[in-house]
């Protein structure tokens, strides 16, 4: 399925930090919110890397960097063979050509005083291209193509439903033949029964065009119709990535295999019969990540040198990379036991202090330990393995 | 499930004939129209549907969250014997957030930002009943222990901006909870929560209901949701519902062509992968123009097969297909389930 002729994207050794200020008349930085922290990965053409993680997991920031719509604090991103985070706003601007973005709410991303031809023509304008037959014809063979009515070409975007403004914005993407489309999330806003028109929609393109796309999104199901291979993030680092069938059927990391097992099923038996991990708690604070690796806070397989040492991205099979010290190929029933007796309250269940979440005040910054834990709680596995209901 | 021109018990929850209609200056916006419903005390029912279904503002009529100045709300709601309708102000007001509560989408904006949880706990707890402020607040740290909110003790006097958002959403269970409500109405509740979460605050939901025997009504369009916790399903589509079954015959047999849409065009991790979607498609209509015949033949792939154009012209009604399965559509039963079983037999061959 990946076509394998060439490398459009290249990330290496990405950061992107944000500095947390102090709310003093006059502020400093007191802090830094490291929302990407060294994320490599590169995507062929042709080709679609699917990026998931929750929300704090800075696959947006990723997503962001890669077209420099955010400054990365280091790392490299080469488009086409081309370095671009030294480039200018101004030396910028060839790059776009090759690279566009696909965002996610399809209300915000299109200026609703601009007609529909307008926005779709805005590429040409702004490049100084003037396709053949002129821009009204290339818009509305554009429309056309995403499955807008060309009669359209002068109707604002609010006359349009949300399926059919991320229709607009496809087309307006695609108007000078990219190479790479970075979408973010493009479908997470559209009814179900308009998410999988889309989804069909950026497959079919993606076949004519040959495009590559980074395609970032929270929803797994998604993810895996349309991605050849998919990346997890966890508060700013990689965790795993694979070839499709692999992180789906095969996953290593515990995460993965927490993320997998949280989606539910839309049938009934199935969902009522299978088990779940559930991980307690919330994503900590990635102003103050914890030490070692970033997941261990939840992890069920946390052992005394995940607090220590950070695990490195190692390829374990070809095209498989995990950044865990104790990766689990399969979840055996025997795991469910054990994890069982760990925390084993029916009902209710009760809940240990969790580390201090999204929310740390900057007067709280001083006194927490650098694994941004309120006070020195033991690490202990934050899961719970059960039949779900 | 009983239909309503049939009432042999009185259910828990009974709705008849509900519309709700909201004058605009672009027409009249018919949000809901004939809705009928009922719920037997202790079980989950979900309704599902797109944006502009009319599911949430079903939801809103049950509460007597709707404005009657600025909407049009005819039918009868009946919860255990007492008609809800045309309530007085201030017994609507006693029964909201004590017999009935309901937990909102997005817990930020329902939470109010100057305000500690803790103080926003205790105001439900005196508006129903009077009571110390320490015992008030005795009552509500043990809510938000029971819903796991670690180090309650402390997060009592947190604001809403200080929790995240599983927290948020803990907070406004432990708030909804905190009268003990025998109907609770939870409008998309995990919609804005991660999926890892989503798993902590549904299994939380479920284990609170075998606790206190609470009947549910989850709002939801995730049809994984429904799988995991619904007893009785309601799709509604176009301000109408269009089949209601328990959940196990919905997803087994389900006979309206719209719901089979829907499964059919929802990416499905337990399946093998199929090259493309098979999305409904079209978009859904606008309630302020309905189509005059089914409100979904627009979309359908198979009004075609229905002589005469009944289709295009005749509203179908909502009829029994099955003891308990109801179904509005003008396809004979025995092709709506012949198509059925073959789009399903399709799907789960995963070609």
């Amino acid at each position: 399925m990946t076509t394998e002729t060439g490398e459009i994207l290249r990330v290496s050794d990405l950061r992107t930090y944000f500095p947390v200020r102090s709310h003093a008349l006059i502020p400093r930085v007191i802090g830094q919110v490291k929302a990407v922290d060294g994320v490599s990965f590169q995507v062929g053409s042709a080709e679609t890397l699917g990026l998931v993680g929750e929300s704090g997991s800075g696959k947006t920031t990723v997503a962001r960097s890669v077209l420099m719509l955010v400054r990365p604090t280091s790392g490299q991103i080469v488009i086409d063979g081309q370095e671009i985070t030294h480039l200018s706003p101004k030396a910028l601007m060839p790059m776009r050509r090759k690279a566009q973005m696909i965002f996610q709410d399809p209300y915000n991303a299109l200026n609703p005083r601009h007609t529909v031809g307008g926005i779709i023509g805005a590429p040409y304008r702004i490049q100084g291209i003037e396709p053949p037959g002129g821009v009204r014809a290339a818009v509305q063979a554009l429309m056309e193509r995403v499955g807008l009515n060309p009669e359209h070409y002068n109707r604002y975007p609010n006359e349009f439903s949300g399926g059919q403004r991320q229709r607009i914005g496809i087309a307006r993407a695609i108007a000078l033949r990219p190479k790479l489309i970075v979408c973010d999330e493009p479908v997470s806003a559209l009814d179900v029964s308009i998410q999988a028109q889309i989804i069909n929609l950026l497959r079919d393109l993606q076949q004519e065009f040959g495009l590559s796309y980074l395609f970032v999104a929270h929803d797994l199901a998604v993810v895996r119709q349309i991605s050849h291979r998919v990346a997890v993030m966890y508060l700013g680092h990689l965790m795993e990535m694979a070839p499709r069938e692999t992180i789906y059927a095969a996953p290593l990391h515990p995460y993965t295999h927490s993320l997998l097992s949280a989606v539910p099923i839309p049938d009934p038996k199935l969902q009522k019969e299978r088990s779940r991990i559930m991980l307690e708690g919330d994503l900590p604070s990635p102003i103050n990540p914890p030490s070692g690796c970033v997941f261990r806070t939840r992890c069920f397989q946390a052992q005394e040198r995940c607090s220590v040492e950070v695990p490195p991205l190692i390829e374990v099979a070809p095209g498989h990379q995990v950044a865990c010290h104790f990766p689990v190929a399969t979840l055996p029933a025997g795991i469910e036991t054990a994890l069982a007796t760990l925390e084993n309250q029916p009902g209710v269940p009760v809940r240990r202090p969790q580390p201090a979440g999204d929310q740390v005040s900057s007067a709280q910054l001083d006194r927490l330990p650098a694994d941004g834990r309120p006070d020195s709680t033991p690490v202990r596995p934050k899961v719970r393995v059960g039949r779900s209901r | 499930m009983t239909t309503p021109d049939r009432p042999a018990e009185q259910p828990f929850l009974e709705i008849k004939d509900l519309s709700v209609a909201f004058p605009t200056e672009d027409g009249l916006v018919r949000a809901v129209e004939g809705v009928s419903l009922s719920i037997e005390r202790g079980r989950t029912l979900a309704i599902v549907g797109e944006s502009g279904s009319g599911k949430s503002v079903t939801a809103q009529a049950i509460m007597g969250l709707i404005d009657r100045k600025v909407a049009k709300v005819t039918g009868e709601i009946w919860l255990d014997g007492q008609e809800l309708i045309g309530l007085p102000a201030n017994e609507l007001q006693a029964l909201r957030g004590g017999k009935v509560a309901m937990i909102f989408q997005d817990p930020m904006s329902s939470l109010h930002p100057f305000y500690r949880v803790g103080d926003q706990i205790t105001e439900a707890i005196n508006a129903h009943r009077s009571m110390r402020a320490k015992a008030a607040r005795a009552i509500a740290l043990e809510m938000l222990r029971r819903v796991g909110i670690p180090a309650a003790d402390r997060r009592i006097d947190d604001y809403p901006h200080q929790l995240s958002g599983g927290m948020r959403q803990r907070v406004m269970i432990a708030m909804a909870l905190i009268n003990a409500p025998e109907l609770l109405i939870a409008d998309e509740p995990t919609t804005a929560l991660d999926v890892t979460v989503q798993a902590q605050i549904l299994e939380l939901i479920a284990s609170l209901q075998g606790e206190f025997g609470i009947t549910v009504i989850m709002i939801t369009h995730d049809l994984g949701i429904v799988a995991d916790v619904a007893d009785d399903v309601a799709v509604m589509y176009g301000g109408r519902i269009v089949e209601v079954a328990s959940t196990g015959v919905l997803y087994a047999q389900p006979e309206m062509p719209y719901t089979l849409g829907l499964l059919s065009s929802i990416p499905r991790m337990d399946r093998e992968l199929s090259a493309r979607l098979e999305p409904i498609p079209g978009n859904p209509p606008s309630p302020i123009q309905l189509p005059p015949g089914c409100v979904f033949q627009p979309r359908c792939t198979y009004s075609d097969r229905v002589a005469g154009g009944t289709c295009l012209n005749v509203r179908p009604d909502l009829l029994e297909t099955a003891p308990g399965h109801l179904v509005r559509c003008h396809l004979p039963a025995e092709e709506r389930r012949q198509i059925s079983q073959g789009v399903l037999n399709v799907l789960a061959g995963g070609s």
